[in-house]
């Protein structure tokens, strides 16, 4: 069963490896057409996704079809796609010619067909009259242009594209995404294109794929999704952003850094925790802190060709980041407004912390695979499972990893304005959620120490 | 003192001193004594001998045949257990490699006369069968080791793209795996052909001295003082192995550097 105009369905794909689940639960529809980027940090399974479209590694469970037929049992010679590899991969022991007509004299394609078809795609890549060059003598650029034309020339349902652009420098990547999306609009065929790189995500892509830890985190279109962000990590993953700690009085009026602000979101209820988001671009700043929403001084200011990138602080401590073409003085007394559309809000995916423990004794719960001492509680046996909550403040964070109860290596950090949020992964695979002053830095191996009072120990329902 | 002992230049002396005596001094008094009749004048009579009396050149020939068919079966032999090698988990792999090579360890005619007992037991002959036996045994790892090593360190994503551009694993293999792996089996075809020529002993323990190569002759010779024309066989023997190598050195120049022993 395949929906109109789908031509890759993914459903429920599960992919473990032995050590850790790459892809959890990930379903996705992909139009006839599309350049759909999948985007994300490195070790987020975004390459595996690809690699299972390919062909190269088999789903866990799941189910992928590709143009209506079902691709579990599919070797990758006879699926309709082609791939375009990271570092090219072109065959050291064939010309330019013979690596891109590898795949048509596989297909027994006539002779001459082969040579027109060959020359039309050196053509679309740029690089005619290189047909008897050595691959080995290209530049990377070259080399990428080769791959893509080896992939093309085959007319694939779908191309694959395995971060490309990774391995070029700067000017090179950038002129060969305006080639990408030229080739994909003459080409008419789906691009399924896979990066790290947020904006070049932006740039190419007519749909983006957010992921994170073998999740997707959100599908939209570029400005959905840098615009309405769905949570705190797409926010801070594309694009600049501040994102701070709010509340949602009720509908229309948001707090945060200790004041309300006029916003246009709607329906999340009255005084709920939520993330704000505002783009530095969006923060209008001006001399006269008199007439301003809110005012603060300039802290650091860099020069950064078009506009300058500004760091305010305010009287309470919140640091904002700010974009703007003029030019403020370091110390300097400023003012600042926010109009309620550049209020972007959105809901929490957490307020607390949830571990499930067991009870050891009266005083003591076991969790995060530690024993950790907490208040006496009443009406639980040892034994017992229990969901254990605390506040993403409470936890205490230590630089020797053996001097906590427990230990765990920071994956992610989120800067919130006035503080840091932290997401720890700790040794037995868990992720806790830590609110902390002080500056840590991605990896880091810390220590965690549970306060026995900060532990709010309620018993789990079978 | 001090300046002569820092200078790095001066580190390198002991191993020309022993280069010098070790391999060019040899190499030069086999030229000097090849080309020298037994009164000590020069002379070509060595040579001729070699060319008129048909017992040596033979005995060359059938070495040569010998050492061909030797590597042709252990090339047979070791292509595909350094292929199984290369698609196994790198830690079992190495295991694998190491009880290939863990023979190496003890003599070659400690081996040997592992072997003749082994045929003896179970009562086979010795003889030629034997012989191809024994040097396919001894010399396998020099032929399994280089083409392991082109094929494990070989880009996996290059067997994708061929797998990806429709290439059935038959045709990934004859068309990507197999081309690019010629350095190695250039390689390990080099390593065995070479010293299967100019073997003797294992040829002497295996025939009971029946089956003569070109490395018997060549000992008989010089234990029987006949100084001159062993060195002449010898010259003979290198030139043609020299020829060999630079065959070897012409396909292998491009891939040196892609695991190539030699």
């Amino acid at each position: 069963m395949v929906e109109l105009g789908n031509i890759i369905e993914i459903k429920n794909i599960t992919k473990n490896f032995p050590d850790k689940v790459v892809l959890d639960d990930v379903s996705l529809s992909v139009r006839r057409g599309e350049f759909l980027t999948i985007l994300g940090p490195s070790g987020c399974g975004k390459t595996t996704l690809l690699r299972l479209l390919a062909g190269f590694n088999s789903a866990s469970s799941g189910e992928i079809s590709i143009d209506g037929k079902a691709m579990t049992d599919i070797p990758p010679h006879l699926r309709p796609v082609n791939t375009v590899f990271q570092r090219y991969a072109l065959f050291p022991n064939y010309n330019v010619y013979d690596n891109i007509a590898f795949g048509l004299k596989l297909q027994k394609v006539d002779k001459k067909e082969i040579e027109q078809r060959v020359k039309r795609a050196l053509k679309m890549v740029g690089m005619t009259d290189y047909e008897h060059r050595d691959v080995q003598s290209l530049s990377g650029g070259q080399q990428q242009r080769v791959a893509i034309a080896r992939a093309i020339v085959n007319r694939p349902k779908v191309l694959l594209l395995d971060e490309p652009l990774a391995a070029l420098d700067l000017k090179m990547r950038k002129d060969m995404q305006i080639e990408l999306k030229e080739m994909h609009r003459t080409l008419g065929i789906t691009f399924v294109y896979v990066t790290h790189d947020q904006e070049e995500a932006l740039t190419l892509s007519d749909t983006i794929v957010v992921m994170n830890e073998g999740k997707i985190q959100q599908i939209g279109s570029p400005t959905d999704i840098y615009n309405e962000p769905c949570n705190s990590f797409v926010a801070d993953f594309i694009g600049e952003s501040n994102i701070l700690n709010a509340t949602m009085v009720r509908d229309r009026v948001v707090r945060f850094m200790n004041r309300e602000f006029e916003c246009i979101d709607e329906g999340f209820g009255e005084n709920v925790e939520v993330d704000v988001v505002v783009r530095p671009e969006d923060v209008y700043i001006i001399r006269n802190a008199e007439a301003a929403m809110f005012n603060g001084v300039v802290r650091s200011s860099i020069f950064k060709g078009v506009h300058y990138e500004m760091l305010v602080e305010t009287p309470d401590g919140y640091e904002i980041q700010i974009q703007d073409y003029n030019s403020f003085d370091v110390g300097s007394e400023v003012g600042m407004m926010i109009k309620p559309a550049d209020i972007h809000v959105m809901r929490k995916e957490r307020t607390e912390n949830h571990v499930e423990g067991v009870m050891v004794d009266a005083t003591h719960v076991s969790l995060l695979g530690e024993t950790f001492e907490c208040r006496e509680v009443e009406g639980i046996n040892a034994g017992d499972k229990v969901d254990v909550a605390f506040d993403f403040g409470a936890v205490e964070l230590t630089d020797d990893a053996d001097d906590g109860t427990s230990w765990g290596t920071i994956r992610f950090i989120l800067y919130k304005g006035d503080r840091y949020h932290l997401t720890v992964r700790t040794d037995d695979g868990e992720n806790i959620y830590v609110d902390t002053h002080d500056v840590w830095e991605d990896l880091d191996e810390v220590g965690i120490t549970l306060a026995p009072e900060a532990l709010r120990i309620t018993p789990l329902k079978e | 003192m001090l300046k002569f002992f820092s200078r790095r230049r001066s580190w390198s002396i002991p191993y020309v001193i022993f280069l010098a005596v070790f391999v060019v001094m040899p190499l030069v008094l086999v030229l000097v004594y090849a080309f020298q009749s037994e009164s000590g004048g020069f002379s070509l009579a060595n040579f001729s001998k070699f060319i008129n009396q048909p017992e040596a050149a033979n005995t060359f020939i059938y070495s040569i045949g010998i050492a061909l068919i030797t590597t042709i079966i252990s090339l047979a032999l070791g292509y595909p257990a350094a292929y199984i090698l290369s698609r196994m988990r790198p830690a079992r792999a190495r295991v694998v490699v190491m009880l290939f090579i863990l023979p190496m360890w003890i003599n070659v005619l400690v081996r040997t006369l592992a072997t003749v007992a082994l045929f003896d037991f179970l009562t086979l002959p010795l003889g030629e069968g034997a012989l191809i036996f024994g040097m396919v045994y001894n010399f396998l790892p020099f032929m399994i080791y280089p083409i392991y090593n082109v094929l494990q360190k070989m880009d996996p994503s290059l067997i994708e793209a061929a797998e990806d551009l429709g290439a059935t694993p038959r045709q990934v293999f004859r068309h990507v795996v197999f081309p690019l792996s010629m350095p190695g089996i250039v390689s390990g075809v080099m390593m065995v052909f070479m010293p299967t020529i100019s073997t003797f002993a294992i040829a002497e323990l295996l025939t009971m001295n029946n089956i003569k190569l070109f490395g018997t002759t060549i000992q008989e010779n010089v234990n029987n003082g006949m100084w001159h024309y062993g060195a002449a066989l010898s010259l003979i023997m290198l030139v043609i192995i020299g020829i060999t190598t630079l065959f070897g050195d012409q396909s292998t120049e491009d891939a040196a550097n892609d695991g190539g022993l030699l």
